[in-house]
């Protein structure tokens, strides 16, 4: 029957539409479903375009410092709307792109709502959720509304940012990341209340573009999941460009005017302070999407807001699986991506290994980027390890010094008995494309002596990825 | 398939030796206990039987030959209906060995000059020859384990070799190790008594030791890790087990009739061998197993809580292998047919030199046999392996002269020795398995119904 399939996923994500290339590759008949953006999130509305945003920032600090370079760049300025439109450019580009694939490997794409109807069954409806304008448009040859069946379903639904009382996004005033995707204009103060990755790299593009930034964290530091050794220096460098950050703080009443709000923040010590800002980012996190998908009719299992899944992302019902940031934390898309795949080689009858969650590596693309994977210094300590750790400065680095970046550490933290690489914590320039070495290094089980033994290139930041494992037992060079 | 002889050790630190006479030739039809040829070393010279029956198909390594590595093939015994040929085509099979028989290595050896007239000649020898000392898997054969499962290992004296991986392409990982060392494994098996013995400090200090032999007069070899663990576990067995041994006589010639009858009766399977080949030892662990349900008070492992009784008699087998031994268990043997547990002792064998078994294969069992008779060991007193009872240590099968109706006559007669732990089993107990056991050898066709 045309409406039958070996493998059906809900939502065309990153997690989704890999999951659903790697299930043709291994020669299930495949179909996705999606109600509103091929690539999901990720490359709609987060990853993609954030990044397009701040490689603008990035290229306009890099003019307003000119000078620094011995390079003339007299009041350099930018178009915000133009910022935005090379933004969603690269995310249509990149959209376009999954369609391509998932055509390329013959996966039925089918637009609209799904619902799990009964065990193997879903029907498709029109979405109900008005999607996030601009939209690229809905790709070609797709299937619609109706009710399909497969023998394994797949829910690869995602998230949403959570909605904190009081903090109620408003599309206007009070945005998400959705409205700080495409800015109108730029605000000339904002408050970002979270300061996750998503809450900082919005803090840093419109710091970096010249709005007058506060973060406002509830717990003690900022990047809270980071080493704190990281977060700290993180802070101070970002504190250096003009981002006012309050910690240990929140954000308890927020009074809105026509175009402007004015926050009251309770501060650590029990202080209050009021602060009128342009515009208020809420990102307090995500949650996942688990309603109307008639999880509660099949008696699939949720817990606080997601799917309970095993580490194949089995559910307690047969033949529906749930990956990605639907499945739980964390909620990054590498992460959802390796979950589908080990997903659907499972069902393929494969041996696959479940995801081994301390060896997804997590970035922030703030100014300076932060990067790590693996536990920190304090989560080993906790853990019940006898650690060494290594610290290498950007100060120490040739080719730090001659980019004009001496400012970062990449710090290791290994089991003193065993020599494993239990982390590796980053601050500072393109860390985030240096961590996967050492991501590389754990996933592979390697010790100290064969990180030592590694050839790293001169010059490279990656030197430094060396030295500092060379500091952790006292051999370090450059210092 | 052909079956290799090989160089035996004469003891456990031989490496190599001189093999000074053959007393077969080519052609030459042998029995199992026949003597064919004679090694010598350094400090002796030792008569070597044949394990097994057959044709000297070939002889592989001229008399007069000096260090002859051990292990090495040194001839090679042909079946019924196998023609030297035969040696050329097939790698030499891994024979069936008792306890402490010389371990197999896999590889071909050199022709002996001018050998006979039809067989093809044999592959030239490797270019080196793996060191004797070598390893866990067969030479050239590379264990893949990540670094830090490598070290972890080392760490918990765990031999890579026994653990199998299951990392990409099956890599060893850490997973593998910290699984071996809570299941634990060959290099740390655990043995568990209510009360940990404190362990016994070692009577002279290797300090002493040492300044009682010049310096430069010897090499230090360290210690790999079962040779850790043989020493750890028979130093406790014997310093808190109270050992005390029964020895009786058994008349072996019914046996051996039962056997070449039972063998030659052997189907032929789809590969026109036998389906099976019984050896003595084999008769021995039946026998040991069908004696021990007869007298089931003996089935027992002793734990400070209580005895634990047994329903089953699994036997062990020590089992010789380069660098030290171990003890694959039959499991239910009482139940088992004899061609069964030829066949499973074949596998153990093969497997245990490699290094291969699982853990369940050499864990638990309720009692052991050591067998040195192929050693021309007449007796000797077997050490008790934890969590078992009792051992039976057995001596050659030898004609000796006996006295049956006040006449002497000739019998083939092997001695056996149960080494027994006194707090789980008394001495008239002992007595009563060991002539259950003397009943079962002597009777054999009793075993079988």
């Amino acid at each position: 029957m045309a409406n039958e399939y070996d493998v059906l996923i809900i939502g065309a994500g990153p997690g989704g539409y890999v999951t659903a290339i790697r299930s043709a590759q291994l020669g299930l008949k495949t179909a996705i479903v999606e109600r509103e953006h091929l690539g999901g999130i990720c490359l709609n509305w987060g990853c993609i375009p954030t990044k397009a945003l701040l490689r603008s920032a990035e290229i306009f600090d890099y003019m307003k410092h000119g000078k620094d370079y011995g390079l003339i760049c007299e009041n350099p300025s930018f178009d915000p709307a133009a910022v935005v439109k090379r933004s969603r450019a690269v995310s249509g580009r990149l959209n376009g792109g999954v369609g391509h694939l998932l055509k390329k490997n013959k996966v039925d794409v089918i637009w609209g709502e799904a619902r799990l109807s009964a065990p193997g069954k879903i029907s498709v409806e029109k979405a109900s959720k008005q999607a996030m304008e601009p939209q690229h448009p809905v790709p070609k040859n797709v299937l619609g509304k109706g009710t399909y069946s497969a023998k394994h379903i797949i829910v690869a639904t995602g998230a949403r940012p959570r909605v904190l009382p009081g903090l109620e996004p408003d599309g206007k005033l009070i945005w998400t990341y959705f409205e700080a995707m495409v800015p109108p204009s730029m605000p000339k103060t904002l408050l970002v209340v979270g300061s996750g990755a998503i809450g900082i790299e919005f803090a840093s593009f419109y710091n970096s573009m010249g709005s007058d930034v506060t973060v406002v964290e509830i717990v003690d530091q900022i990047l809270p999941v980071e080493d704190a050794e990281i977060s700290a220096i993180a802070r101070k460098q970002l504190e250096r460009h003009g981002l006012k950050i309050k910690t240990g703080a929140k954000v308890s009443k927020l009074d809105k005017s026509a175009d402007s709000l004015t926050a009251t923040i309770e501060l650590s010590g029990g202080k209050t302070e009021t602060l009128n800002v342009d515009r208020v980012i809420s990102a307090v996190g995500v949650v996942g999407n688990i309603e109307n998908l008639g999880l509660e009719e099949l008696g699939i299992k949720t817990d606080r807001g997601c799917i309970v899944a095993d580490g194949f992302g089995r559910t307690n019902v047969p033949g529906v699986y749930a990956i990605g940031d639907v499945s739980g934390p964390p909620m990054l898309a590498h992460k959802a991506e390796h979950e589908g795949v080990i997903c659907v080689e499972k069902i393929a009858g494969l041996d696959p290994h479940p995801l081994q969650k301390n060896l997804i590596p997590g970035c922030t693309y703030c100014h300076p980027q932060v990067a790590s994977v693996g536990l920190t210094q304090e989560a080993a300590k906790q853990a019940g390890h006898d650690i060494k750790v290594g610290r290498f400065p950007f100060l120490g680095n040739g080719k730090a010094i001659a980019l004009g970046e001496d400012q970062g550490l990449i710090k290791t933290v290994f089991d003193a008995k065993t020599g494993q690489l239990l982390g590796a914590h980053m601050v500072g320039a393109e860390v985030t494309e240096l961590i996967q070495g050492y991501v590389v290094a754990m996933t592979l089980e390697t010790t100290e002596q064969d990180l030592m033994h590694t050839v790293f290139p001169h010059p490279t930041l990656s030197e430094m990825m060396h030295e500092s494992v060379l500091d952790a037992y006292g051999r370090v060079i450059h210092m | 398939m052909p079956t290799p002889i090989l160089m035996p050790a004469l003891s456990p630190t031989m490496e190599k030796g001189k093999l000074s006479k053959w007393l077969v030739k080519e052609g030459d039809e042998v029995r199992s206990g026949d003597v064919i040829a004679e090694i010598e070393t350094d400090k002796a010279t030792m008569e070597v039987e044949a394990v097994d029956e057959g044709l000297v198909g070939k002889i592989m390594v001229p008399e007069g030959t000096d260090d002859v590595p051990v292990n090495e093939t040194i001839a090679v015994l042909l079946g019924d209906g196998e023609d030297a040929s035969a040696i050329a085509e097939t790698p030499p099979a891994a024979p069936v060995i008792a306890a402490s028989a010389p371990p197999a290595q896999e590889r071909p050896s050199a022709p002996a000059a001018g050998n006979g007239a039809a067989a093809q000649p044999l592959p030239a020898p490797a270019p080196t020859s793996p060191p004797q000392s070598a390893p866990a898997t067969p030479a050239g054969e590379r264990i893949f384990a990540s670094p830090l499962a490598r070290r972890i290992a080392a760490q918990n004296s765990i031999e890579l070799s026994v653990i199998s991986g299951s990392g990409p392409h099956g890599r060893i990982v850490k997973r593998d190790v910290e699984a071996a060392i809570a299941g634990g494994t060959a290099a740390a098996p655990r043995v568990e008594p209510t009360a940990p013995p404190a362990a016994p400090a070692p009577a002279i200090s290797d300090e002493a030791v040492l300044k009682l032999f010049e310096e430069g007069s010897y090499e230090i070899v360290p210690h790999d890790s079962m040779r850790k663990v043989i020493a750890k576990r028979l130093t406790q067995a014997k310093s808190t087990i109270p050992h005390f041994y029964l020895s009786a006589d058994c008349e072996l010639d019914e046996l051996l009739a039962l056997r070449v009858k039972l063998n030659g009766n052997a189907p032929k399977g789809a590969d026109g061998k036998p389906a099976y080949k019984i050896s003595v030892n084999d008769f021995v662990i039946k026998a040991l197993a069908v004696a021990l349900q007869r007298v089931p008070d003996a089935n027992v492992t002793w734990t400070e809580e209580g005895m634990l009784v047994h329903k089953t008699s699994d036997v062990g087998v020590a089992v010789a292998i380069p660098g030290g031994l171990i003890t694959p268990v039959v499991r239910e043997a009482h139940s088992k047919g004899l061609s069964v547990i030829a066949n499973e002792m074949k596998d153990f064998a093969a497997r245990a030199r490699e290094r291969k078994l699982l853990p369940h294969e050499y864990q638990g069992g309720t009692t052991a046999v050591s067998n040195l008779g192929m050693f021309g060991i007449n007796n000797f007193s077997a050490v008790i392996n934890p969590p078992h009872a009792t051992i039976l240590a057995v001596g050659a099968g030898q004609k000796r002269p006996v006295v049956l109706d006040d006449e002497i006559s000739i019998r083939t007669i092997m001695t056996v020795t149960l080494s027994t732990d006194h707090r789980a089993v008394d001495g008239a107990l002992g007595a009563e398995l060991l002539g259950a056991f003397k009943n079962c050898i002597e009777e054999p066709a009793m075993m079988l119904v």
